[in-house]
């Protein structure tokens, strides 16, 4: 080891669940770093400025699920971070009609009404379920979840706890859980609604980021991400960190400073060093060697067990279980300097809804033909899109008169069916995504000052995120609670000890939360016989 | 046979003499209880019924394998006695392949990978019995149940748990995936991978991709487990056997079974189930009123949202059972010769399915209304081994289509004939010479077997089978313990816990709350 | 469905204007607005109090028209409502109304309102919140045809002594003759309903007319009842007049079963202390099974009637078995000082056994004096919870005061 004394905690990957793992543990008192191999930390929650004067978020973009204990704790606020919650959305149609979600619940019901009087009214008991679904959800993300195999009392009581939880909903609460966690979306909408455009826009939060389609089963209880949002107590507020996603991982980064740990970039892992069945240490790409009482790895289950640890010291089977994980990547990213606002003529003049998410895709079956394509092995030929001008909002991310486009694409695949990306590829997928916002937009072409285009095989390159995949893993039944990422190792604890995950591999998931770097950490201090600072 | 007068009321008048139907009725004649049957058609059997589809052949027109019929059914109603014989057992299953030889699939002389496939066979088979119980078992109600239903409850547990640590994760595991993914994990044969999705998805609304299909898979499995050895059997005379069997069982224990009597209502008097009205007036009185119709027909139709809450009625109304399979009955003047098959296997099942993107993609046309311009199929040459079907020398060839939406774009009125022509025409690639034997042809769409046998949305589960419509939320919540909320009614038909397929299963435990019950 | 053309641009104008808006917002002196099912309306026009004496020494005009009114016809309206509402409609003669409930399939509220026969084949459902969403769900297997006409129909409310004065002053001949929820048509050259019901307990008429007319009713109302007190209402000073007369209203005294969040705070029938408008006798309705069992099983709690000590009303006050404040068993749901009755009363929803008639209970009060807070431990007495309802209120013919 070429540095004589060990740090306790070593953070591989600087994403933004490493930091809050890092910070957490940093709190408690342990020495801790964590080394990134980009030179500049955030992991997928970054702001680049890849234009001039521009800045874009162009990996994850939006925050809205960050939890707000971390917010609080961490004291994100007093470095930097400041959250502004953007202004509905809309889906405009192909005949030129348009869907818009406003905030004022007046203003929303005569929208919705207007394509259907009954849909209106449904979109308030819609409101409803999902927000009981919420409330019972969000006590479960800072918690680790139990074993259900296990005789131990804290698995036993952490069982009992849900047993418990699950019971005070009642008999039709149980019941309609259940069915929420394994409908598809498309089903469990049409239980609300008949409108076909009301079931599009609201549909487009399942497939986010999955490799399923709207049809596929278990797609229902992710629509709940746009009710997670958490933004000054206003349920299923969304917003922009100003400054960019970046601005969530430079406040983390400036908290863990304060709290005397260490951020080195440009230091990419090249092995994590296992002696004796326990981690201690990595080894960087340039050969240094670091030595650690413990290692969290905040990269992928893939990355981390495949290709930064010495097989031998894994139990077959638990390879065999890493090397199933899916992690298939279906999504893609566009983003955009302009040269000024682009125009919808679908969305009326001076309506708010053009500084939210807004969409093009106004049917169901849309996305599940978009998804069909990705099966095939190839971008969506009319894919979802989900795009944001944030630069509406917050001044920082554009010269002024200037805007930054964000454009998130659902499906791409990581490999093609005729061959592997190239540029030609790279270029004929963002051609298509342009062209689809032409569609709505006819100056927004000649707008377009330059355009920068991600897909899955782009996104592994430069996060380091296994084909691509934003979760880290994709969400599915068998990849969720105690079987994230493998049943038996859901605790963040590997079979290596002295080596934890604390990415989005882990529970609860993916999306800019931050919940599985705080749970690694309470795993963590609770085996040194610590406690987490609350 | 029947009975007039409402003094003498029936301790339990059974609606629909189909399998279900017929075993619940055995089961309560059994037991003593004064049990009539009424069927609204011609003969008995409901979609387990085997009948003349051209001259001188006969076709087991709905269901047409027997494979999931508990053992422990057919002993306690003395089926073998009441003359349910088989015509073959343990029937194995061949893939039919385009550009190779038809491929042995069963798990216990599987043509590739026999090891692996053996080994998967196992491990599935050590999870599908754990879950057997359950599969067996009424679903026991939660939260407002009592100390029984809390018990009901711990002893599944305590069952699961008892697969010891491996099984259990890797059932938690696959138990919401989708069969496409396992299948990938665990073949590298796409062949065999398309052999074993078929089975996952046969008879569901799904394609191989579809998260829940690996449990649709061991939802059939456990069904196999139940009926133990036997495997998957042809009964001697169709599947009409079995109902003609259950029909003995019935009557010999006393219950009457009238055809001819279709139901327009069930009678509520003073909230409770009194008795049915048929559709010639006809009132006849019963202190309980058992149906094994589907929910839909019963609640919303035979019942009547009038005596129903209105949440309730919404949940009924939005229960998915639109069918997705299709029946093809073919009568031949000579045994089809399938490329490459040893006579010796015309009679095991025979798949075309030959690799899981294939399948995926017949599902993907259906999502859109369309019937794949490459179906899907599971087929039988019941003549093969059973005589009784078709002409000496003659043969009959009975397939699941899977893969045909209920509302066909343009219509099945117009697309039926180009539907048969496709089905044709890859039976034709797969037995050269196959199409010009062909003496009789018939497709059952789901408009028709909803239409012939008496199902809305002709799905043969009566409610599509996923997790959301499965166990304690069949069909759906607050109706799924049989026993329905307005006293003297029950439903016992696949619309219930398990589903449907030939098991028995919803009417066996249907007859038991019943009696449970005291009614 | 939709009523008219909506322009595609309401985040500018989220709110509708009710037929009568011109008139009230020149009436307006203070500026006090709120919304109301998607409709502005006035909460005060110049104090609560000259409003709420008008209620109950003169005439008060209300305006009603955001009320979600639904046109209910086709061949199993009759079935159809029996099955929804509590009560039975089929014992509705035509040309009368009835205050009704409706329930969820666990026999909670979904909403209370008032059903119309309108004529032999024909009825209209009113309610404070839309229904359309939990109408269509009831609709089902139904052969009915359900109809919002909530802006097709203006509506104003006629409350207090002088309303029946004023209406013959109006031209109404023969209004006093109207029994309490009867309906009267007139004709105007077109067709007025008039219907003898309201909101106050009060002497009181609501009147039922096409947006085409508004204007001119308003206007003829105002040019008749100038001399006999008529004055134009808000809801502040309805909301007094409303606890008097012991009416609960939805997200003040219960949450209505399609909003509640949490599925246990929704509240039954029983527990309101509406039992009388639930007839378990005349067949099955929506959450009839869960009313038998909750009868069967005896009240958890019940909305009642609080006569509180002093004269500071006890607003959001959590209610306490004994001083010291230890046992909690219930809380306040609305309060107000009856400027009528002379006493401080409150709606509350108390457990049993404390809400039995005549129970003593512990209201803690908290006062904002200058800004700062004071605490009032006060005693209260569980009554029956119609604080006022007067003679006039039933008397047919009416008689002008």
């Amino acid at each position: 080891m070429s540095r004589a004394r060990a740090v306790d905690a070593l953070v591989v990957g600087a994403g933004h669940n490493g930091l809050v793992a890092a910070c957490y543990l940093a709190r408690a008192g342990l020495s801790t770093t964590v080394v990134e191999r980009n030179p500049y930390v955030g992991g997928a929650a970054v702001s680049r400025s890849l234009y001039p004067q521009f800045t874009y978020s162009n990996c994850s973009y939006v925050c809205s699920l960050l939890r707000p204990e971390i917010m609080r704790t961490l004291e994100l606020p007093r470095h930097g971070l400041q959250v502004i919650p953007y202004e509905g959305g809309c889906t405009m149609m192909r005949d030129g009609g348009h869907l818009a979600l406003y905030d004022n619940h007046d203003a929303l019901y005569r929208e919705i009404a207007r394509h259907s009087k009954h849909d209106a009214e449904a979109y308030e008991r819609y409101s409803r379920d999902m927000i009981r679904q919420c409330k019972f959800i969000k006590p479960l993300l800072l918690r680790e979840p139990p074993d259900p195999t296990s005789f131990k009392p804290r698995d036993l009581m952490e069982l009992l706890y849900l047993a418990r939880r699950f019971h005070g909903l009642g008999e039709r609460g149980m019941c309609d859980t259940l069915r929420f966690w394994t409908m598809s979306a498309a089903d469990f909408l049409d239980e609300y609604f008949e409108s076909e455009i009301v079931k599009a826009h609201l549909a487009g939060s399942s497939i986010i980021g999955t490799a399923l389609g709207p049809r596929s089963p278990g797609t229902a209880y992710v629509l709940l991400h746009h009710y997670m949002g958490d933004i000054d107590d206003t349920v299923g507020a969304w917003g922009f960190a100003r400054g960019g996603m970046g601005s969530i991982s430079n406040a983390l980064a400036a908290s863990l400073q304060e709290s005397g740990g260490e951020v080195r970039t440009g230091a990419g892992v090249e092995r994590i060093l296992v002696r004796g069945g326990r981690a201690v240490g990595v080894r960087l790409q340039n050969g240094e060697e670091i030595a650690a009482r413990l290692v969290l790895s905040n990269m992928d289950l893939k990355r981390t067990f495949l290709e930064s640890i010495d097989l031998e010291w894994l139990p077959e089977e638990f390879v065999s279980r890493v090397r199933n994980f899916k992690i298939r990547g279906s999504s893609g990213k566009l983003n955009i300097a302009l040269d000024g606002l682009p125009s919808f003529p679908a969305i009326p003049a001076g309506a708010p809804c053009i500084r939210g998410d807004m969409h093009v895709t106004d049917t169901i079956e849309m996305m599940e033909r978009a998804y069909d394509d990705w099966k095939a092995g190839r971008w969506s030929r009319a894919p979802y899109i989900d795009m944001l001008i944030p630069s509406q909002i917050d001044p920082t991310m554009a010269p002024h008169g200037k805007h930054y486009m964000s454009v998130f694409v659902q499906y791409c695949p990581y490999e093609l069916a005729d061959g592997p990306w190239n540029d030609e590829r790279r270029r004929a997928f963002g051609d298509t995504v342009i062209e689809t916002i032409g569609r709505q937009s006819p100056d927004f072409k000649k707008l377009i000052l330059h355009a920068e285009i991600r897909t899955p095989w782009d996104i592994e390159r430069e996060v380091g995120l296994t084909e691509g995949n934003i979760f880290q893993g994709e969400l599915t039944m068998d990849q969720l609670l105690f079987n994230r990422p493998i049943p038996g190792y859901a605790q963040y604890r590997t079979p290596i000890r002295g080596l934890y995950l604390c990415g989005s591999s882990t529970h609860p998931g993916g999306g800019v939360m931050g919940a599985p770097g705080a749970n690694a950490a309470r795993a963590v201090l609770r085996d040194l016989g610590r406690r987490m600072a609350a | 046979m029947s009975l007039r007068a409402s003094s003498n009321a029936v301790d339990c008048l059974v609606i629909g003499a189909g399998h279900n139907g017929l075993v619940c009725a055995a089961v309560l004649a059994r037991a003593g209880r004064s049990v009539l049957v009424l069927e609204a058609g011609q003969t008995i059997g409901g979609a387990s019924v085997t009948r003349e589809f051209a001259p001188g052949f006969r076709v087991s027109a709905g269901a047409h394998l027997l494979h999931s019929m508990p053992a422990t059914l057919r002993h306690e109603l003395r089926l073998e006695q009441h003359g349910l014989i088989a015509a073959a057992t343990r029937m194995p299953t061949t893939a039919l392949l385009e550009h190779a030889p038809p491929l042995a699939v069963e798990a216990w002389a599987c043509g590739v990978e026999s090891e692996a496939r053996a080994a998967f066979d196992a491990r599935m088979r050590r999870v599908a019995r754990a879950l057997a119980p359950i599969i067996e078992r009424r679903p026991p109600r939660i939260g407002s149940g009592g100390m029984r239903d809390v018990l009901e409850w711990l002893r599944s547990a305590l069952r699961l748990r008892l697969l010891g640590r491996r099984d259990l994760r890797e059932l938690l595991r696959v138990g919401g995936m989708n069969v496409y993914d396992l299948l990938e994990e665990q073949f590298e044969s796409v062949a065999l991978q398309g052999a074993l999705a078929l089975d996952a998805v046969l008879g569901s609304n799904f394609g191989p991709r579809s998260p829940g299909t690996v449990f649709t898979l061991l939802y059939r499995m456990a069904g196999q487990e139940l009926a133990l050895a036997e495997g998957t059997e042809l009964p001697r005379g169709g599947m009409g056997a079995v109902c003609a069997a259950l029909a003995a069982a019935a009557t010999a224990a006393g219950a009457a079974v009238r055809t001819g009597a279709p139901v327009a209502r069930i009678v509520i008097d003073a909230d409770r189930a009194s008795g049915v009205e048929l559709a010639d007036g006809e009132r006849i009185a019963a202190r309980t009123v058992i149906s094994s119709a589907d929910p839909k027909t019963t609640l919303l139709r035979l019942v009547g949202p009038r005596h129903l809450d209105a949440g309730f009625v919404r949940r009924v109304d939005r229960l998915r059972g639109r069918g997705l399979a299709a029946k093809l009955h073919l009568a031949l003047d000579r045994a089809p010769a399938f490329t490459g098959l040893e006579p010796g296997r015309l009679g095991s099942r025979l798949l075309i399915a030959p690799s899981m993107a294939y399948v995926e993609r017949a599902f993907d046309h259906s999502k859109y209304g369309e019937f794949a311009p490459e179906p899907v199929m599971e087929i039988t040459v019941p003549s093969a081994v059973d005589p009784t079907l078709a002409p000496q020398g003659r043969h009959v060839l009975s397939a699941v289509v899977q893969y045909a939406p209920y509302e066909l774009k343009g219509g099945w009125s117009d697309g039926r004939a180009g539907a048969i022509e496709r089905l044709l025409g890859m039976l034709e690639r797969h037995a050269p010479g196959l199409r010009d034997s062909v003496v009789g042809a018939e497709l059952l769409a789901p408009p028709d077997i909803e239409r012939e046998f008496r199902i809305d949305g002709g799905h043969w589960h009566h409610a599509e089978l996923a997790f959301d419509q499965f166990h304690l939320l069949r069909p759906v919540p607050g109706a799924s313990g049989h026993r329905l909320d307005i006293p003297g009614l029950y439903l016992c038909g696949a619309g219930c816990h398990p589903g449907g397929g030939v098991i028995g299963l919803a009417g066996r435990n249907a007859a038991r709350c019943l009696l449970e019950h005291g009614e | 469905m939709s009523d008219r053309p909506d322009p595609p641009a309401h985040y500018r104008e989220p709110l509708l204007q009710t037929p009568f808006h011109a008139r009230a917002r020149a009436l307006s002196q203070v500026d006090q607005f709120t919304p109301w099912s998607g409709y502005t309306t006035v909460d005060v026009f110049t104090t609560v109090e000259q409003e709420y004496f008008a209620i109950r020494n003169a005439a008060a005009l209300y305006d009603l028209t955001p009320m979600s009114k639904y046109r209910i016809g086709g061949p199993d309206a009759v079935d159809f409502l029996d099955r929804l509402l509590t009560r039975r409609a089929s014992g509705l003669a035509p040309g009368r109304l009835a205050y009704c409930l409706w329930c969820d399939d666990d026999g909670h509220l979904v909403d209370d309102g008032t059903l119309f026969r309108l004529d032999e084949t024909e009825y209209r459902l009113c309610a404070a919140s839309r229904q359309l969403d939990w109408l269509a769900a009831s609709a089902i297997g139904f052969d009915v045809q359900i109809d919002e006409v909530t802006a097709q129909i203006a509506a104003l409310a006629l409350q207090g002594p002088t309303s029946c004065s004023v209406l013959k002053a109006a031209g109404l001949v023969g209004i006093e003759h109207l029994k309490p929820f009867q309906l009267g048509r007139y004709d105007c050259g077109w067709p007025l309903i008039v219907s003898r019901s309201g909101f106050t307990g009060d002497l009181g008429y609501e009147l039922w007319m096409e947006p085409d007319h508004a204007l001119g009713v308003w206007d003829r109302l105002h040019e008749v009842g100038r001399s006999r007190g008529l004055r134009a209402i808000g809801s502040k000073a309805l909301n007094v007049a409303r606890i008097e007369a012991g009416f609960i209203a939805p997200n003040i005294d219960f949450i209505p079963a399609s909003h509640a969040l949490r599925a246990n705070r929704a509240r039954s029938p029983l527990e309101l202390g509406l039992e009388r408008f639930v007839d378990f006798d005349k067949g099955h309705f929506t959450g009839r099974r869960a009313l038998l069992a909750e009868r069967e099983r005896g009240p958890r709690r019940r909305l009642v009637g609080l006569d509180v000590g002093g004269n500071k009303p006890a607003h959001d006050a959590l209610l306490y078995a004994e001083r010291a404040g230890r046992r909690e068993v219930g809380a306040v749901t609305s309060a107000v000082w009856s400027p009528t009755c002379k006493r401080n009363i409150a709606l509350a929803m108390v457990n049993w056994p404390h809400c039995t008639e005549g129970s003593a209970l512990w209201a803690d009060i908290y006062l904002n004096r200058e800004l700062v807070w004071e605490r009032r431990m006060t005693a209260a007495r569980v009554v029956d919870r119609v604080f006022f309802s007067p003679e006039r209120r039933r008397r047919t013919p009416a008689v002008d005061a």
